[in-house]
C-alpha cells in the first residue's frame, strides 16, 4: 500500500469502517455519540477547506445520536442503528412544518444558486428510510449543480477539493458524500449516478461507490437530473458497508413509479468471497484510448486478483462502448432540459422579481443556473426542438436500444463484467473546466452501465502516483448480489480496504 | 455547425436569459459537442426501435385513495411572491395588447 495508508486496527474512530464501529457500539465501547463527535471534530478540523458539506446539522446529529443510544440501551436493534452518514445535497430533507414553519431540518440546494435556501416541506425517500434503520444524518453534501458534471468543480459553491492532494478534484457529481467518507467526516454517504456521478467520485477519492440498477431504490425527494438514468447509491469505505447501506436504500416505494416492486435479496448474506466457478468478462473497449497507464495497470492487476481467487476471466467485445458518450450527452440534456422547466421563479427558489411573466422566467433562470446547467438546457433543448428530435434524441433512443442489447447478449455469457471506472486518477482543479468534451471523456466507462440500467460498484484497487484508481464490476439487472459478491472478494483478497488519505488521523 | 442565432433562439425556447459572452461561448462549445455527437449518425439503426426506459414498466396502478397532501402552508413557504393562499404571478398580458 502506499502513502497515507494505515495498517488494520491503528485507524482512527472516524476513519473506521461501519462493520467495525458497529461491532463496537454493540459492545457497548463506543457510543453513536462518540460517533458523531468523530465526524464533527473532522467535519470542524478540515470540512471547510475540503469544502465537503453545504449544510451541518451538528446540534441535530447530537441530538439523534442520543436517541438512538438510548434506544440501544432499551434493546432496540436496528441495521445502522447510531451510525452517522450523510446526504448528497441532491436529496431533500424535511425542513418545514406543517405550518410552512423551519422545523429545524436541513436546507436543500442541488448545488445552485437557484434552489438557495430552499426548505422542502417534505423527505426523500433515502432520508426516509435510512432514518428508519436508525442512522444519523450529519449534513448534506456538496456536489456539482443538480448533479451535472465529473469533477465538483459545477457546485455554485465552490469545488471540493481531495483529501489525497488538496488542488486535486474529487470527481463529482457526488464528490462532497464521497470526500465525506475518504476523510472520515462520515461513515457513509449517499449519492445520485446518472452517468458515473457515484462510481467515478468513489474511484478518484479511494471509496467503494455502488449505483444500483435503475429501479432498484426509490428516486422520491431526489432533485431530478435525467429521470430514465438517475439512481441513488451509497458510499462506503468497504464492500461489505456499501451492501449494508443499500439493504437500508433498496426496496418498493409508490412514490416513485419506476421503483420496482421487487423483494429486496439479503445483500451480507451474498458476500462469501468465493468467485471460483463464477465466469467474469472484461470488455476490451472499455481500455479506452487515453487512458493513464497506472489506472490500466491497477485494474489488470485487479483483474488478475480475482483470476488468482477463481474467478474463470475472459474476454468480451461491447462494440458500440464508443458511442456511448455521444447517446447519453443527447439524452441527458434533453431528459433535463424537461426537468429543469419547473425551476421558473414562481412557486419555489429565486425569483429575478420581474413583473413580466416572460421576461420573469428567463432572468430568474440565467441568474440562477450555472454555466453547465445552461450549456446543457440548450443542448437538449436543441436536441429536442422541431426539425432536430428524430436527428438526436429518437437516433440516441435507438442506439440506447443497442447498447443495452450488447450488455443484455455478453451478460447473458457471463456471471458480471470488471473493467476500469475513470480513465484518469484525480486531475488537477481547472485542468478540464475549459473543454466541456474533455471533461466528459471521464464517464466513458460508467455512462454506458447507465445507459443500460444495470447496477455497477467503484471498488478501489490501489493507487497510480501517488492516487487511488478504481474498477468496476457491472452485473445483470436486480444481480446487485453477484456485483457485491466479486467486489468483495477482491477486497479480501487484495488488501486494499485500508486505503485511507493523508487526512486520516486524529 | 449550429450559429449564434440558433442558440439564440433555442435559448428563448427554453425561457434562458444569456449574456452576450454566454452566446459567443455557447456557439462555440455547442458546435464541438455536436460535431461529437456527429458519430451517431453513421450507425445503422433502421431495425432498431427507441429505448425510452430500460424496465419493462407499463401503466404502473394505484388504488385512488384519498391521503392528506402538503399542507397549504407548506406548499407555500418557498413561493417567492405570495398574495393570502395564492401563489402570485407577474402579470401575462400587458395593457393595450
Amino acid at each position: 500500500m502506499g502513502t497515507g495508508s494505515a495498517g488494520a486496527g491503528t485507524l482512527p474512530l472516524a476513519d473506521r469502517p461501519i462493520h467495525e464501529v458497529a461491532a463496537l457500539l454493540e459492545r457497548g465501547e463506543v457510543s453513536s455519540r462518540d460517533l458523531v463527535e468523530a465526524c464533527l471534530a473532522r467535519i470542524e478540523r478540515d470540512g471547510e477547506r475540503l469544502n465537503t458539506f453545504l449544510a451541518v446539522g451538528a446540534e441535530q446529529a447530537r441530538a439523534a445520536a442520543d436517541i438512538a443510544d438510548a434506544a440501544r440501551a432499551d434493546g432496540v436493534r436496528a441495521p445502522l442503528l447510531g451510525i452517522p452518514y450523510a446526504l448528497k445535497d441532491i436529496f431533500v430533507t424535511r425542513a418545514l412544518d406543517d405550518e410552512g414553519q423551519p422545523d429545524g431540518g436541513l436546507p436543500t440546494t442541488a448545488g445552485s444558486r437557484i434552489l438557495e435556501g430552499y426548505l422542502s416541506p417534505y423527505a426523500s425517500d433515502a432520508e426516509d428510510r435510512l432514518t428508519a434503520a436508525g442512522a444519523v444524518l450529519l449534513g448534506k453534501t456538496n456536489c456539482d449543480e443538480f448533479a451535472m458534471g465529473s469533477s465538483n468543480e459545477n457546485s455554485a459553491y465552490g469545488p471540493v477539493r481531495n483529501p489525497w492532494g488538496e488542488t486535486l478534484v474529487p470527481g463529482g457529481s457526488s464528490g462532497g458524500s464521497s470526500v465525506a467518507v475518504a476523510a472520515g467526516q462520515a461513515f457513509f454517504a449517499t449519492g445520485t449516478d446518472t452517468g458515473g456521478s457515484i462510481r467515478q467520485p468513489a474511484a478518484l477519492s479511494g471509496v467503494v461507490g455502488m449505483k444500483p440498477t435503475y429501479g432498484r431504490v426509490s428516486r422520491y425527494g431526489m432533485v431530478a437530473f435525467a429521470s430514465s438514468l438517475d439512481q441513488c447509491g451509497p458510499f462506503g469505505r468497504s464492500v461489505r458497508d456499501v451492501a449494508l447501506v443499500l439493504g437500508a436504500l433498496a426496496g418498493h416505494d409508490p412514490r416513485d413509479a419506476t421503483c420496482v416492486d421487487t423483494p429486496v435479496p439479503d445483500y451480507l448474506a451474498a458476500l462469501d468471497g468465493e468467485v471460483r466457478g463464477l465466469r467474469l468478462g472484461v470488455p476490451r473497449e472499455f481500455f479506452v484510448a487515453g487512458m493513464e497507464p497506472g489506472v490500466e495497470q491497477a485494474v489488470r492487476a485487479a483483474i488478475a486478483v480475482l483470476e488468482g481467487a477463481g474467478a474463470d476471466i475472459v474476454e468480451v467485445s461491447l462494440p458500440s462502448t464508443d458511442k456511448g458518450l455521444a447517446t447519453y450527452y443527447i439524452i441527458t440534456p434533453a431528459e433535463a432540459s424537461a426537468n429543469l422547466a419547473r425551476y421558473d421563479g414562481i412557486r419555489f427558489g429565486h425569483t429575478a422579481g420581474v413583473d413580466d411573466l416572460l421576461e420573469n422566467y428567463r432572468l430568474t433562470r440565467g441568474e440562477g443556473f450555472g454555466p453547465e446547467v445552461k450549456r446543457r438546457i440548450i443542448l437538449g433543448t436543441y436536441a429536442l426542438s422541431a426539425g432536430y428530435y428524430d436527428a438526436y434524441y429518437v437516433k440516441a433512443q435507438q442506439v440506447r436500444t443497442m447498447i443495452k442489447a450488447e450488455f443484455d447478449a455478453v451478460l447473458g455469457t457471463v456471471d458480471a463484467l470488471l473493467a476500469p471506472t475513470s480513465p484518469s486518477v484525480a486531475f488537477p482543479i481547472g485542468a478540464k473546466t475549459e473543454d466541456p468534451l474533455l471533461m466528459y471523456l471521464n464517464d466513458a466507462c460508467t455512462l454506458p452501465v447507465n445507459i443500460a440500467g444495470l447496477p455497477g460498484i467503484s471498488v478501489p484497487c490501489g493507487l497510480s502516483d501517488g492516487l487511488p484508481v478504481g474498477f468496476q464490476v457491472i452485473g445483470k439487472a436486480f444481480d446487485e448480489p453477484t456485483v457485491l459478491r466479486v467486489a468483495d472478494a477482491y477486497q479480501r483478497a487484495a488488501g486494499f480496504s485500508d486505503l485511507r488519505p493523508p487526512t486520516a488521523h486524529d | 455547425m449550429i450559429t449564434r442565432g440558433d442558440v439564440e433562439h433555442v435559448a428563448e425556447l427554453a425561457r434562458l436569459h444569456l449574456t452576450d459572452e454566454e452566446l459567443d461561448r455557447m456557439q462555440v462549445q455547442l458546435s464541438r459537442i455536436l460535431e461529437a455527437i456527429e458519430v451517431l449518425r453513421d450507425v445503422d439503426t433502421s431495425h432498431v426501435g427507441p429505448t425510452a426506459t430500460v424496465l419493462n414498466l407499463e401503466n404502473v396502478m394505484r388504488d385512488d385513495e384519498p391521503s392528506d397532501g402538503l399542507s397549504r402552508e407548506a406548499a407555500l413557504a418557498n413561493a417567492p411572491l405570495r398574495e393570502g393562499d395564492h401563489l402570485r404571478v407577474p402579470r401575462v398580458l400587458k395593457e393595450g395588447r
